[in-house]
Order: C-alpha cells, then structure tokens, then sequence
C-alpha cells in the first residue's frame, strides 16, 4: 500500500518499522510531528516529550546503551542544546542503533537562525543520513539503525523544512520486531573519564576510516548516468531541485550518505564529466571537502549560501535563465504578518507591561515573540530559548552596578521555561539581580502547535502525570517573591507589576491562563473559570480613540471612515480585554 | 505522457486551505499519479499569510513551485491572489474568492484594504471570481468555504473523472459529509 505522507510522518512509521523502542523529543518546528506520530504506537514504542533536546538526547543514549533501538529528534538549534551529549555519544558510541535527528530550517520559516548542521556530523565525527523525499526518509531510518549498530556510532539524520513538512509517495510496511541487545557494563567504552576517553578517541578515527569504506559502497551514495557534459552531486532536497532542472540533460552523484563523503566515488564521478556542479542548499559543505580533494567544482560562487534554494534559484544560477512572470504592481498588497490570537493571554500580558517606563524587555521563542510586534512593540530582544532570563540577568547586573534606573522585566513561556529557563533564574538568585522574570503560563506549548509539557499533567502518549508547578519551581529555586496572576484583568496585572517593579529582591509572576486555542484539559476546567463569550461595540458611545484598536486583537477593526471600531463576531471570543481599555466603556459583553 | 501540473493555494492562516490540499492530493493519488505537496506551518499560522502547493504528474521532483510556474492559483481571499500572482503561469488560470480578510495593518487602520484587487488579476490572467462565501454562507455553515473551491478548482483543472466523494468522504468527519459534498458540486458549478 502507497501513502501520501509528509517526511516527518515517514520518518516515524519508519521507525516503527525499523523495530524501535524508545524516542524523546522537545517540539520544535520542522521537526514537531516525528514524535507526535511515533506516540500513536503505544504497545510498541516508548515516545515522551523531554524538557529540552540535551535531555531527549541522553535519554536515547541511555536507552541505546541499554540496548535499546533509539531515537531523539529535534530541530536544529535544539541540536546546539544537546551538543554535549551529541559529541560525547560520538565517542561511547551504541549499543542498540541510535538515530539523532535534526531537522533543519533553511529560509527560516519558524527560526532565529539558518544554521547546517551538516558541519556538526562532521565536528562529531558521526554517521549522517540525508533524505531527499519521504519514501528516502522511512527507508533511511532502518539502514541509519543498521548503521549504527554496525559501526558502533550515532548516526544524525539531517533533514530539511521542505523533507519534514512535504508530502509524497511512500511504500507502507511491516515492522520488524528487533529484540533489546543485551546490556553489559563496559567502562572502557560508556565511562568517559580522560584515559577512557583518550583511547576512545582512536577507535573514533579508525571508525571514520571504516565508515569512509562504507560511503563509497552503499547504495544510499548513486550514480544516475546521463548526458556527461554535465555532473552534479547533491543530496537532500537540493537533489530534487536540480533534478527538476537538469531532468536527464545532466548525470548525478546522488549522496545520501554524507559524512563521511565517498572521496573515491566522487573522484571517479568527476573524471567522467565535463563540467561538475556541486547543488546544495545552505552551505559548501560537500563542496569544501571536494575542493580539499583537488576536485574541480562550480557550487556557492554561483549559488547563494543563504536562504531556501529552489529550483528557480538553481535554474538561475548555474543556466542563467531568467523567468517570465506576470509583471504587476506588487507594492498595493498589503503585509498580512502573523498575530496572537484573538483572546490570546499573552496580548493582555504585554498590553499592560508595554505601558511601563524605563524599561528593558527581554524576550524569548515562543508565540509571545509576536509580543515585540506592532502594535504592543514590547520587547527589546529575543535570543534563544532561555536567553530571556540570562541576558536579563546580564542587563540588570549592569543596571545595578551603572546606577541606571532602568528595569529589566524576562518575559519566558512556560515550557521554555522548563525548557532552560529554570537554571538560568538560578542564576538570578545566585548572582542577585533584581530582574522581574514573567512566566507567561498559557498552560501549553502553543507555539508548534500544543503539545504537552511537564507543567500539563500529560505526558506525549496520553497519561495523566505529575504536574509540575512554576511558583514552587521558582521558590526553590530561591525566589522568595513570587505570585500568580490572570493577565486578562489588567488591574491585577498593574499591581502585580507595581509590587515587583518595588522590590529590591528578584521576582516571578506568572502569568496563567490557557491559549485562546487550547483544548481545555480536565485539569484545567477545574482550575479556570472559563466562560466563552463575544463582545461588541456600541457605535454611539465610540469615540474613535483607537486604544481597543491598539491593543492588536486581530477581532476589532477600526473604520478610517466612520471613525468608529466595532468587533467581528466570528473570531471575537469574549476575553473582555477591549472592554477594559475602553475608557469610555463603549464595549460590553454580548449573548452568553 | 502527463507532464507534471502544479497547483497553488493561497489563503489566510485558519482557512482551511491544508485540508482542501490534502483531498487535492489524496485524490489525485488514487488516480494513478505521482504526486508532492508541500506545507509550511510555525508561525505563518498565525493569521499570516500561508500557502500550500500540489505538483503532479508521472514523475514529480520538487516539491515546490517556482515564480511563474503553477498552472493555476487558487485563492482563498482576494488579496491574497495578488500577492502570490507572480507564481503564476502567464498563460495559467486564477481561481479566486471573492472575499476579503483584512490584514493587522488594515485592522489598526494604518493601511487600506487594496482597492480593485479583482480587477487588477482579471486583467492579467484568466480568471475565475467564486463566492464561496456566499454559497457557503446559504449551506449554513463558512467553513466549507474551502470545499467551495476546491470543487471550483477541480473544475477549472478539468479533473472531474475522480473519485472525490470517496476522498471527501475519508477526510471529513461523518455529520459535516453531506453539507461538504453539496459545497463541493456548487463551487464545481460555479465555474
Ligand atoms: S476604546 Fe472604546 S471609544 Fe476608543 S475606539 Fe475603542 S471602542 Fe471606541
Ligand atoms: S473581547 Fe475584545 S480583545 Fe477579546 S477577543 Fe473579543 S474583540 Fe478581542
């Protein structure tokens, strides 16, 4: 049976196919749905959620080591997150396969940066899988386990946006029950103290030999002959893009497995043709180790290093063929940026807290990065997961020691904070900075698309768990000022910021309320009094102030002609925060 | 034999245009072709401005389409269709809804809505106005706005000898069926 199927979606029934056992991951966007579909397998395959990707990845390791076939995925920069554990896995190696899977974004569609990781398979000195469709990504999440246990390494699956998130054709299969290998206590290979270390090392450089061997043999690494005027090698979906191109006008070294390149293949692949192009998305990285090899080749003088390549972008730049296109105005069409939701929590939040003087937001990954847009422009910066409360805590120190009279207010979601905001406001207790930490607790982690985290009481397959719980967190932590607030009454919210903003001493409020998008759980109808609802605008009392405008609720339209704002039905869904901006209370609740 | 089609569809996060992509291409593939789409979800979800693209045929390889490259481009929302008209073929066909989502900018009253959206299309490429609104509005129910065009769609692509009750049927839950169905033969006749 063939199904349509996204890469993300082969990829787990790939792994159920490949006999796994255990699979950790944080969401994150491409790589969200590989273990959102490998949860489904409930008898087979134990799938969780960890807090952040370094622990998904230890986590799989120990279950490798264990004996366990394993898997973590993450999105790319999650891979920064768990580099640690990612190099030292190079050196103990497996015992049962494991598959480290980074998804990375080129173009960043949903991302702070645009980095390949590629380089770190390199860096590590571990297998790497490229697929360059769906079908490749399943078959390829099999042959990475045989990999692994055979060479005794980790093997990174790299893989792009366009893989995780297209869909095409894949071939529906068995799985192959694989037993757990046994598991022995090995020093001289899972204890990584220096001497072990040390000799561990060799082994990694003898293995890099023994997998070189098995890059110029496998299959995953093909040579399609066609006309030999021109070569290309590519790998991933760059090979579909200049497949697309050259159709069978040129001959391809198709790579699917890249690190360690097969040096031979490729040198015998470029004797054969005239011209040798290197297509590849992002950076040179086959194309550096090529030129290294004394291999003439033409790739990024010619293809751009930065952004998503396509095949208008290949076609360009390597035949110089230029597009027709209907020539037309573009400028008359309007920006349609991404907004919060309508009721969302988080626009309240910063509704309120951009209001204050003298101060510097820091702010971090998540829905509440749209916080730094227009119009609540309230945010100074974002960084990276976590970052909020250490650069925070970095401004304050300064702040503090300069004598300024500024305050920083972190601003941090509540599964980011799980994430790594936890230690980083260890920090702000231990080095006594006087910053004012927001945990914006919308009961979710909203952004790639709900999924739970400890603070739910879910786990990823379903089970009712121990909820974890912030302002206890953030107590022991050493916080001693910590209260709970609903941001959608903003007089709470004032006086929670004006107790904080009198403190001397570090503070955390957090604010709680779930996603205008969230399921509510059982959990949470017990703990919120949530009544849905709409609003609407009396257009005799409207004096066109614009102030319920400017709160950004993507429900109120203001009319530039009647200079009046009024409330579209369809998506308004009664928070009430319009109603409490109004001053002059033209807004009220409408129906139930 | 077939050479690869491609197919945009633009609209406004929460339309439902993914859904009515993914009948697209599962209807597509129980025809016999190969077929590729893609997706792009994070945040242009978010009341932003998303696409998705269907490319089919014998043999397909990129999953994406490139300037002036799709057949025909489905718009969800007027605006919308003159963003992503550039994608077109200069001979290919615009389907597009003859209904307006104001952007964040629009809503705050900092733009205006572009005036002659329509107008400026129609007299650029072929093309066809659907108020999906409006018939979705007299089924009593706006969400099958999508299914609306997406019978427009098949329409315009001359695919009709597919079986697309049967895809409809496999991915629409039970009680909203037949309103999908109905939705789908008017935006077929509305072409
Ligand atoms: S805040 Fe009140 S008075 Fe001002 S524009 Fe909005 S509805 Fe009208
Ligand atoms: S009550 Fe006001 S702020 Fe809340 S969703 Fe409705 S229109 Fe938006």
């Amino acid at each position: 049976m063939r199904k349509l199927l996204t890469g993300n979606e082969a990829i787990a029934l790939g792994a159920y196919e490949a006999g796994i056992h255990y699979a950790a991951a944080y969401p994150g966007t491409p790589s969200t749905e590989i273990l959102e579909n490998l949860a489904k397998y409930k008898e087979e395959i134990i799938a969780e959620w960890a807090p952040n990707e370094k622990v998904a990845v230890e986590s799989a390791l120990g279950a490798s080591i264990y004996g366990a076939r394993s898997l973590a995925a993450m999105k790319h920069v999650g891979l920064n997150v768990a580099a640690d554990p990612f190099f030292s896995s190079g050196y103990t190696g497996v015992n049962g396969g494991l598959v480290l899977i980074t998804a990375d974004d080129p173009g960043l569609h949903s991302s702070q940066n645009e980095q390949d990781n590629r380089y770190y398979a390199k860096f590590g000195k571990v297998a790497m899988v490229e697929p360059s469709d769906s079908q490749e990504a399943k078959n390829m999440v099999k042959i990475a386990m045989e990999i692994s246990e055979k060479f005794d390494t980790p093997v990174l699956m790299r893989l792009t946006t366009r893989v995780c998130h297209s869909k095409s054709l894949v071939e529906v299969g068995e799985r192959e029950e694989v037993p757990i290998r046994p598991y022995k206590k090995n020093l001289g290979k899972y204890y990584l103290a220096p001497a072990v270390a040390k000799q561990l090392h060799v082994k990694v450089e003898e293995r890099l030999k023994k997998l070189e061997e098995f890059s110029n043999e496998t299959d995953l690494n093909y040579v399609e002959w066609n006309d030999k005027k021109i070569g290309i090698i590519s790998s991933g979906i760059a090979f579909q893009y200049a497949k697309e191109v050259f159709k069978d006008k040129a001959s391809y070294l198709k790579l699917g497995f890249t690190n360690p390149l097969p040096m031979d293949k490729i040198k015998k692949f470029a004797e054969e043709v005239e011209t040798l192009y290197v297509v590849e998305e992002l950076e040179p990285f086959i194309e550096e180790q090529v030129k290294a090899a004394g291999i003439d080749c033409i790739g990024k003088d010619k293809i751009p290093n930065v952004w998503e390549l396509n095949p208008e972008i290949v076609e360009k730049s390597l035949l110089g063929k230029e597009r027709e296109v209907i020539e037309y105005d573009k400028s008359i069409v309007v920006n349609r940026p991404p907004t919060l939701c309508a009721g969302c929590p988080h626009r309240a939040f910063f509704y309120e807290l951009s209001k204050r003087k003298d101060t510097i937001i820091t702010g971090d990954i998540g829905c509440y990065t749209l916080g730094g847009a227009e119009p609540l422009n309230a945010m100074d910066t974002t960084i990276c997961m976590g970052a909020s409360i250490s650069a925070g805590h970095g401004m304050e120190r300064l702040i503090d020691g300069y004598d300024d009279n500024k305050r920083v207010v972190s601003v941090i979601g509540d599964s980011t904070f799980f994430h790594s905001g936890m230690t980083s406001l260890l920090d702000v207790v231990y080095n006594k900075s006087n910053t004012i930490t927001c945990v914006l607790d919308n009961r979710i982690t909203a952004m790639t698309g709900h999924q739970d985290h400890p603070g739910t009481g879910y786990t990823l397959q379903g089970e009712p768990t121990k909820m974890a719980n912030i302002a206890e967190i953030a107590k022991a932590l050493g916080i001693e000022h910590v209260k709970t607030v609903n941001p959608l009454e903003l007089k709470e919210l004032k006086a929670a910021f004006d107790w904080a903003y009198s403190l001397d001493e570090p503070s955390v409020i957090i604010s709680r309320w779930p996603c205008a998008l969230k399921r509510l759980s059982e959990y949470d109808k017990k703990e919120f009094d949530y009544k849905p609802g709409k609003c609407e605008v009396d257009q005799e009392k409207c004096i066109g102030c614009k102030i319920c405008v400017n709160t950004g609720c993507p429900a109120i339209y203001f009319d530039k002609e009647a200079k009046k704002s009024s409330i579209n039905a369809a998506q308004c869904v009664g928070c009430e925060l319009c109603m409490q901006v109004c001053p002059v209370k033209a807004i009220s609740e409408v129906g139930e | 034999m077939a050479e690869t089609k491609s197919i945009l569809l633009v609209g406004v996060g929460g339309q439902g245009t993914i859904l009515a992509s993914r009948i697209l291409s599962e209807g597509l593939v129980e025809a016999g072709y190969d077929v590729k789409m893609s997706e792009i979800h994070g945040m242009a979800q978010r009341g932003g401005s998303v696409s998705t693209q269907v490319r089919y045929g014998d043999e397909v390889f990129s999953p994406i389409i490139g300037r002036g490259e799709a057949d025909v481009l489905v718009s969800f929302e007027a605006m919308e269709a003159l963003r992503w008209l550039e994608y077109l073929k200069p001979d290919g066909k615009v389907v597009v809804n003859n209904y307006k989502i104001p952007s964040a900018p629009i809503l705050m009253g900092k733009e205006e809505y572009p005036e002659g959206v329509i107008d400026i299309i129609k007299n650029k490429a072929d093309t066809s106005i659907i108020n999906a609104a409006e018939i979705a509005e007299e089924l009593g129910n706006m969400k099958v706005m999508n299914i609306v065009l997406l019978g427009a769609l098949v329409e315009a692509m001359n695919l009709s000898d597919i079986d697309w009750e049967k895809t409809i049927k496999n991915n629409i839950k039970e009680k909203f069926i037949d309103i999908n169905l109905e939705a789908f033969e008017r935006g077929k006749n509305a072409i």
